[in-house]
C-alpha cells in the first residue's frame, strides 16, 4: 500500500493542496495537479499508479482527461472525485473505465479506502502483464 | 363556482336546443290550427246559412201555395155561393182533403161582418172585424198576411185575407193558418243542445215560440240581437254571458217575417275542440319528450365536458408539479455542488490540522485541547452539511424520470426526513416500522417519493397537533408485491368523503390550503407504477392509507 504514486487533480488549489499534502502524510506519493492539461504533462513526465480527478474542472473537464488517460494509459486506475452527485457523471466515468467515483464532501477515510482497493487492482493488473510478458 | 358556470351554460344549451325544437313546431301547430280553424268555422257559418235559407225557402213556398190557392178560390167562386156555409166547408174540406194548413175559413163583407164561417171555432161567426187592422189592411191592399195576433180568442194565430170587388160589392175571404206547420218547418231547423230557430216579425216581436229566447209576441231575449231589419240573408257571431253564439237571419219574402236560426258554436265547434285538444295533449307529449331529450344530451354533453376539463386540469397539474420538481432538482442540484466544494475544502483543511495535531504527539495545554474539540466540531458539522447536500442532490436526482432499484425502506426514511422538522415543532411522532428483508423494487423512485410526500403531508394535517403517525412496510412473498401503510391518529376521514377522496379537486382542507390534486396524483402515479392505493378510516379513529406495488413488474418504459 505504502508508496502508491498518486495524481490529484483539482482547479481549487486550497482542496488540492490539502489533500495531497494529508496523503503523504499517509504514506503516499502524492502530488497536485491544477487542470487536465498539467495532469497529462505530469503523467507524461513520471509513472503514476492512481490519478484522483475532479469531474468539473475548466478547460478539459473530467471525463474528457479520463478517456484520455485510459487510452494512454490504460493500466492507471482512476478514481473520479465530484461534487455533483448525479448518477450519470459516476456511471458514465465508470463505463469509460475510472475505478470509482467519491462524492465531495468525503471522509478522507473512505477515500483511502477506495485509493487502497485502486492500488491492489493496479498492482494485479501489472503482475498479469508481467507475467504475461514472461510467459512470452 | 365552476360548477355553477357549467350549470348556467348547460341550462343556456337547453335553452338554445329547446327555442330551436319548439318554436317552429309551435308556429307549425297554431298555424295548421288556425287554418283548420277559419276553415271550419267559415263552413259552419255556411252550414247554418244554408239551413235558414232552406228553412225560408219552404216559408216561402207554402206562403205563395196558400195566397195563391185562397186567390184561386175567392175568384172562381162568387159571394153568394160562398156565405153559403155548406158549400164553403165542402170547399174548406177540399182544400183541407190534402193538407192540414188552415184552422178555418170564413167570408167577411164590406161592412166587416162575419157572414160565414166554418171551422172549429162557431163563436166567431157573426163578429164584426171593421176595427180590426187586418180589415182595413186588406181592404187597401186586397191581399193580406197577418203576423201572428192573439184576435178575439185570445189564441196566438194568423190569417190570410183576400179582398174580391164584386160590380155591386166587396167582400173578403179569410182564412187561419194553422201555425203548426209553421212552428213544424221552424223547429225542424232547431238543432242540437242548444240549437234554436224561430220567426221574427218587423218590429222584432217573436212569431214562433223558440225554445230558449222567450216565447210567442215577445222581444227574443239575450243572446239574441235584432234581426227585423235584415234584407236578405245575415249571418252574425255574439255573445251572451260567457257564451258564443252564431246566428243566420233570411228574410221571408212575402211576409214580413224574419227567420231567425241560432246555434251554439261550442257544440259546432265540438269537433274542432276535440281535435284541439286532442293536438294539444300531442303537443304537451312533444315538448315534453323534446325536453326531455335535450336535458339528457345536454347532461351528457355537459358531464363529458366537464370530465374532460378535468382530465385536463389534472394532466396540467402533473405536468406543472413535475415541471416544478425539475426545477427544484436543477437548482438543488447546482446549489449542492457549489456548497459542496467549499465543504470538501473546510473538511479536508480541518483534517489536514487534525493530522497535523497527531504529528504533534498531541501536546498538552488547554488551548491545545480548545483546538482539537474545534477541529471534531468543524468536522462534525462539515459531516452534517454533507448530509444535507447529499439529501438534496438525491432529492435532485429523483426528479429524473427512470426506472430503477429503489430501495423502499430508504425512500420512505428519505421521506419522513422531510417532516422531522415539522413534525418536531408539531410534537407528532413519525414512527417507522420497516420490514427489514424488504428487496429492492424496480419502480420510479421520484414519483413513488412523490406519493409519500402526499400521504405523510395529509397524514401530519390531519393529526395537526400532538399524535403519531406510523409508517410501515411488509413484502408479500405470496402474492409478490411490497406493501408501505401509513397510519395517523388524526380525526379520519368522513363516510362519505371516502370515496370521493381521490377524486380530482377533492379537497376537505380550508380554501386555498389544498388543491385537491395530491391524492388524485398520487393514485394516478400508483396505478401507473402498476399498484393501488387502499384507504381505511373511520370517523374520529383515524386514518390507514396502503400503497401496494408489485414486486416484479414487466420492464416499463420511462415516464416521460
Amino acid at each position: 500500500m505504502q508508496g502508491a504514486k498518486i495524481l490529484v487533480v483539482d482547479d481549487e488549489p486550497d482542496f488540492q493542496e490539502t489533500v495531497v499534502k494529508r496523503l503523504i502524510d499517509r504514506g503516499f506519493e502524492a502530488a497536485g495537479a491544477d487542470d487536465g492539461y498539467s495532469c497529462m504533462e505530469i503523467l507524461g513526465k513520471k509513472d503514476m499508479d492512481i490519478v484522483i480527478l475532479d469531474v468539473k474542472m475548466p478547460g478539459m473537464d473530467g471525463l474528457e482527461v479520463l478517456k484520455k488517460i485510459k487510452l494512454k494509459w490504460p493500466l492507471v486506475e482512476v478514481i473520479m472525485l465530484t461534487g455533483h452527485a448525479s448518477v450519470e457523471s459516476g456511471i458514465q466515468g465508470m463505463e469509460l473505465g475510472a475505478f470509482d467515483y467519491v462524492m465531495k464532501p468525503y471522509k478522507l477515510e473512505d477515500l483511502v479506502h477506495k485509493l487502497e482497493h485502486a492500488y491492489e487492482r493496479k498492482k494485479i493488473q501489472q503482475d498479469k502483464i508481467s507475467k504475461a510478458k514472461e510467459g512470452n | 363556482m365552476v360548477n355553477k358556470e357549467y350549470n348556467v351554460l348547460k341550462w343556456k344549451i337547453i335553452a338554445a336546443i329547446l327555442s330551436f325544437s319548439l318554436i317552429p313546431l309551435i308556429v307549425v301547430g297554431w298555424f295548421i290550427y288556425s287554418q283548420f280553424s277559419t276553415s271550419y268555422q267559415a263552413k259552419i257559418n255556411d252550414n247554418i246559412l244554408s239551413m235558414a235559407e232552406s228553412r225560408r225557402n219552404s216559408l216561402e213556398l207554402f206562403f205563395e201555395e196558400r195566397v195563391s190557392q185562397l186567390t184561386t178560390l175567392a175568384h172562381s167562386h162568387r159571394f153568394p155561393s160562398l156565405k153559403n156555409e155548406d158549400f164553403l166547408l165542402g170547399i174548406f174540406n177540399t182544400m183541407q182533403a190534402r193538407s192540414k194548413s188552415y184552422i178555418d175559413l170564413g167570408i167577411v163583407d164590406q161592412n166587416g161582418d162575419h157572414i160565414a164561417y166554418v171551422g172549429p171555432h162557431k163563436d166567431l161567426r157573426g163578429l164584426n172585424y171593421k176595427n180590426e187592422e187586418w180589415f182595413a189592411a186588406t181592404m187597401s191592399s186586397g191581399l193580406y198576411i197577418s203576423d201572428v195576433y192573439m184576435g178575439f180568442r185570445s189564441v196566438p194565430h194568423m190569417i190570410i185575407a183576400v179582398m174580391v170587388r164584386e160590380t155591386d160589392m166587396t167582400w173578403i175571404l179569410r182564412a187561419t193558418i194553422n201555425l203548426d206547420i209553421i212552428e213544424r218547418v221552424v223547429r225542424s231547423a232547431q238543432t242540437g243542445k242548444y240549437g234554436d230557430a224561430f220567426i221574427i216579425n218587423r218590429h222584432n216581436i217573436l212569431q214562433t215560440n223558440p225554445r230558449f229566447v222567450g216565447s210567442i209576441l215577445e222581444k227574443p231575449t239575450c243572446p239574441c240581437p235584432d234581426f227585423s231589419k235584415t234584407i236578405n240573408t245575415r249571418v252574425e257571431e255574439t255573445k251572451c254571458g260567457n257564451e258564443n253564439y252564431i246566428f243566420a237571419s233570411a228574410a221571408v219574402n212575402t211576409t214580413n217575417w224574419v227567420l231567425v236560426v241560432m246555434e251554439s258554436p261550442q257544440e259546432q265547434l265540438s269537433a274542432l275542440f276535440r281535435a284541439r285538444e286532442r293536438a294539444e295533449v300531442l303537443l304537451i307529449l312533444g315538448v315534453l319528450i323534446i325536453f326531455g331529450g335535450t336535458y339528457m344530451v345536454a347532461r351528457s354533453f355537459m358531464g363529458k365536458l366537464v370530465r374532460m376539463a378535468k382530465e385536463k386540469a389534472l394532466s396540467d397539474e402533473m405536468c406543472f408539479q413535475s415541471n416544478k420538481m425539475a426545477a427544484l432538482g436543477k437548482m438543488a442540484a447546482g446549489l449542492a455542488h457549489e456548497v459542496n466544494n467549499p465543504l470538501a475544502v473546510i473538511g479536508e483543511k480541518a483534517g489536514w490540522v487534525k493530522d497535523l495535531l497527531k504529528k504533534e504527539g498531541m501536546p498538552e495545554g488547554p488551548h491545545i485541547r480548545e483546538i482539537a474539540d474545534s477541529i471534531n466540531k468543524i468536522e462534525y458539522h462539515v459531516d452534517r452539511a454533507r448530509k444535507v447536500t447529499h439529501r438534496l442532490l438525491g432529492f435532485a436526482r429523483r426528479m429524473e424520470p427512470v426506472m430503477e432499484q429503489v430501495d423502499i425502506n430508504k425512500l420512505v426514511n428519505d421521506t419522513v426526513s422531510f417532516f422531522s422538522n415539522d413534525a418536531l415543532f408539531r410534537n407528532i411522532k413519525i414512527i417507522t416500522e420497516l420490514d427489514s428483508n424488504m428487496p429492492l423494487v424496480t419502480t420510479d423512485s421520484s414519483q413513488l417519493q412523490q406519493v409519500f410526500l402526499n400521504i405523510i403531508n395529509n397524514s401530519v394535517d390531519a393529526v395537526d397537533r400532538d399524535g403519531w403517525i406510523r409508517i410501515s412496510t411488509k413484502v408479500d412473498r405470496i402474492s409478490n408485491k411490497v406493501e408501505i401503510a401509513f397510519e395517523d391518529n388524526g380525526p379520519g376521514i368522513e363516510q362519505e368523503n371516502l370515496s370521493q377522496i381521490f377524486d380530482p379537486f377533492f379537497t376537505t382542507k380550508e380554501p386555498g390550503k389544498g388543491t385537491g390534486l395530491g391524492l388524485s396524483i398520487s393514485y394516478q402515479i400508483i396505478e401507473y407504477l402498476g399498484g393501488k392505493i387502499d384507504v381505511e378510516s373511520r370517523r374520529g379513529e383515524g386514518a390507514k392509507f396502503t400503497v401496494s406495488l408489485p414486486l416484479r413488474v414487466a420492464q416499463l418504459d420511462a415516464i416521460g
